[in-house]
């Protein structure tokens, strides 16, 4: 308790903080883009199944992206500027994104019919934006925040990647929350979506140590290097599992049709550590370090201690949303 | 190219100023939702329900407004304009996170349950949940409030290496313009709904609709501005004589004072000429400025010469002070004729139909000039005497900024045209409901069931007492 309050653990705290809610981003937002980049344009009550299930949660979902930034803006402020002002284009390009996508999702269902087909193709969009654009962040990240040629070759490849990634966390999504046609149709998208997902992290895994030479340093280093192995193992024991999972669904009384989804939760946690322990200490890559970029330990230490007050009651009323909303998508009506 | 100091003032004007609009709403319409839900709850009458199903998709889309607008904005403290957590981070910092961990997520989470969890949750958790949404939008106004506050009257804190620090949080968060910002900014809200409120229901009425819902909101609308439009004119004065206490320059460029004089005049008009110093075409009323701002009618008030270098720009805060102060005074005219007219005549006249129709989002307009006056007048400084506007901006190329502010612009400017018209296409459609067709399964139709018509007429609203509620559905 004395270090996680201390003038060197504080750092430590905030960037592990910041980590979790990028992560709990990525699958949580992750399924609601991913529903949205899926959204069957032929069938317009598939869309409005779809829609409602993500329904009562997309709002609290984007509000830790909301977190993620703001924790980085406020802990580390340095660093948030040299990020965001080396990716202000496509961040705001993603933002734009999300804008689209936010409003289509209470403007379809209160505009005249005809008008509500222009939404859901806003909504469609909008979401890929998001989406590829957060990839192709995360890649010029790691390539170190550089514009040539090649970073943006990669970048825009690791948007690709997060569109399947997301794609394949909406689709498992849907199989836990839809029935009989549509469920059939959302198993096949996640198989597709799992090859090129799987596909896309092999290639960013062997891509990425071989430009930073400090990534390959650290995932080499024994014996520290026995305990990451673990990381790319259970990820891609992950796929293989999830797609003999997926090639038996179905089953009966809907046995299993949740398993996915958890599958899928632990590949993005596996990718997400794999990310962190690549850049760890670093949050500008080569650059600056989380000790660097710090605000005062006061003030973190008031956030700290708010946090700690309030992240279990988010936690808590998450659950009970979570809990009121469990089961199949019905028909969402506004009462 | 272009002036990026300029470039990204703008930007973010035009950011924070779409954002501001929905917030407006939210933070007043969560309560006067809560305040349909209680009447519901206590009197099962379906027309608080109907009330409430309708103002809830209002919400819905004005939320989804102000999450996605809001968004932006904790990218662009730290793009455009980096000084600005240099420099005061270190407070900034814990009151935003403050925000985000004890607002947003209460408020996100909870407007699931809200919007769409009422057969699914019983009816009091449904009550609790509209009553933490509302709580949680005006959390959110505390704690950006108090941020606002202390960039405009900073306190509680010592600068260390031109970096600032805390040192009383008590003293920071209750600053000097704290407790009369957020009261004027709250009545502001509350004012912006009653209009909204009001210019929606007129609308359904004078387009035919009948029913019982919108001539209740209409009457609950008025009301609530006949009381608190002349309480707004009270505490904008206060927070007025707060504003001479600590940025007297504010008040001189509100007052369109160019010279320290004994005995000024109001200056109802006139046009500011920053040239000469000197107020063209002025009408003024002599000794007034003096005194309301000293209670003496030969008192001394600073001018725009006390401040040089150090006073913001003159025409741009005079203006939207006179906007905001003349639409003040329009809603206290309109409210209390309409008042007179729902008191004495039951209903309203077409005239007055049309004019508050006219009026749906005058609050809007009498907010953003308000926020004006005191943002403009804040400069050049971003946060008072500690650091100006022009240290704080970014060092991205003008280029970049330029393209994203026609992005942004040219998106908001559609989204507000659809918004605004959705909300009258909602009200359309709103005539076109039966009354009380959407009587909830389960709950409100087998509670009218079992207590019959005379008993609900007996317990409700006396207002309600002559709706037949045999037109509800399963009656």
């Amino acid at each position: 308790m004395d270090f996680m309050f201390s003038a060197q653990g504080l750092p430590i705290v905030f960037g592990v903080l910041i980590s979790i809610s990028i992560l709990l981003y990525a699958i949580l937002d992750g399924y609601d883009l991913g529903v949205g980049i899926l959204l069957p344009m032929d069938n317009a009550e598939q869309r409005d199944v779809a829609i409602s299930s993500i329904g009562p949660f997309w709002d609290a979902n984007e509000t830790w992206l909301v977190l993620a930034v703001g924790l980085l803006l406020v802990a580390f402020p340095a660093a948030h500027s040299a990020i965001l002002k080396a990716l202000y284009l496509p961040a705001t390009l993603m933002l734009i994104g999300l804008i689209l996508r936010g409003v289509a999702f209470d403007f379809r269902a209160k505009v005249k019919q005809t008008r509500k087909i222009v939404w859901d193709y806003t909504f469609k969009v909008g979401s890929y934006i998001t989406a590829f654009m957060q990839g192709f962040m995360l890649g010029l990240y790691v390539m170190g925040l550089e514009y040539n040629v090649y970073s943006i070759l990669f970048a825009t490849f690791s948007g690709f990647c997060v569109v399947a990634a997301y794609s394949l966390i909406g689709s498992t999504w849907l199989i836990m929350k839809t029935t009989e046609e549509f469920q059939k149709r959302a198993i096949g998208w996640a198989k597709k979506a799992g090859v090129l997902s799987a596909l896309g992290i092999l290639t960013v895994s062997l891509i990425n140590p071989l430009v930073n030479q400090s990534v390959l340093k650290i995932w080499t280093q024994l014996p520290w290097a026995y305990l990451y192995a673990a990381i790319p193992l259970l990820c891609f024991l992950m796929f293989i599992l999830g797609y003999l999972v997926l090639s038996r669904l179905p089953l009966a009384d809907d046995h299993g049709a949740s398993l996915p989804f958890y599958m899928v939760v632990i590949v993005f946690i596996c990718c997400f550590l794999g990310l962190s322990f690549s850049f760890y200490p670093y949050v500008v890559p080569g650059e600056l370090t989380l000790f660097e970029a710090a605000s005062a330990p006061e003030s973190l230490r008031i956030i700290l201690v708010g946090s700690l007050f309030v992240l279990p009651f988010i936690g808590g009323y998450t659950v009970i949303s979570y809990y009121t909303f469990r089961g199949k998508a019905e028909k969402l009506r506004y009462y | 190219m272009f002036d990026i100091l300029i470039l990204s003032r703008i930007q973010f004007a035009a950011n924070i100023s779409f954002h501001i609009l929905f917030p407006t709403i939210t933070i007043a319409l969560g309560w006067l939702l809560f305040y349909f839900k209680v009447r519901y709850d206590l009197s099962k009458h379906p027309v608080w329900m109907r009330a409430y199903r309708f103002w809830v998709k209002v919400f819905a889309l004005t939320f989804a407004l102000g999450v996605v607008s809001g968004i932006t904005m904790s990218f662009q403290f730290g793009t455009n304009w980096p000084g600005f957590m240099e420099t005061i981070g270190n407070i900034a910092g814990p009151l935003l996170a403050y925000e985000i961990l004890t607002a947003f997520f209460l408020e996100a989470t909870m407007l699931g349950i809200m919007l769409f969890g009422f057969r699914r949750v019983p009816s009091w958790v449904h009550t609790g949940a509209t009553f933490l949404v509302a709580f949680g939008t005006t959390m959110s106004a505390f704690w950006i409030i108090v941020l606002n506050s202390w960039m405009q009257t900073p306190a509680g804190f010592e600068l260390i290496d031109g970096v600032v620090h805390a040192t009383d949080w008590f003293a920071i968060i209750f600053n000097p313009s704290f407790p009369y910002r957020f009261t004027h900014m709250l009545m502001a809200s509350s004012l912006t709904v009653c209009f909204l409120v009001a210019g929606l229901s007129a609308y359904r009425i004078y387009r035919g609709d009948n029913k019982k819902a919108p001539r209740i909101t209409l009457r609950t609308a008025i009301f609530s501005a006949a009381l608190l439009a002349p309480m707004q004119v009270f505490v904008g004065d206060l927070h007025g004589l707060n504003t001479l206490e600590h940025q007297p320059q504010k008040v001189a460029a509100m007052e369109g004072l160019w010279e320290t004089e004994k005995g000024a005049p109001l200056v109802l008009f006139g046009i500011p000429d920053k040239e000469t110093k000197t107020n063209k075409f002025a009408i003024e009323i002599p000794k007034m400025t003096s005194f309301i701002l000293t209670h003496d009618l030969d008192g001394e008030v600073k001018g725009i010469n006390e401040f040089e270098g150090k006073h913001p720009p003159v025409a741009p805060v005079f203006y939207s002070f006179r906007v905001m102060v003349g639409i003040g005074f329009s809603m206290i005219l309109v409210a209390w004729w309409c008042s007179y007219s729902l008191i004495r005549k039951k209903a309203l006249a077409k005239t007055q139909l049309c004019i508050l129709i006219g009026m749906t989002f005058i609050g809007w307009v009498a907010t953003l000039a308000g926020w004006y006056v005191t943002e403009i007048g804040r400069q050049p400084y971003l946060v008072s005497g500690v650091l100006k506007t022009a240290d704080a901006v970014t060092t991205i190329a003008s280029d970049n900024v330029l393209f994203t502010f026609i992005l942004y612009v040219t998106l908001y400017i559609v989204l507000l045209t659809v918004y605004v018209k959705t909300l009258f296409l909602l009200a359309r459609k709103a005539i076109e409901v039966e009354e009380y067709d959407l009587a909830p399964p389960g709950i409100a139709a087998t509670q009218s069931e079992k207590t019959g018509e005379h008993k609900v007429a007996a317990t409700g609203d006396p207002t309600t007492r002559s709706v037949p509620l045999t037109q509800a559905k399963g009656v």
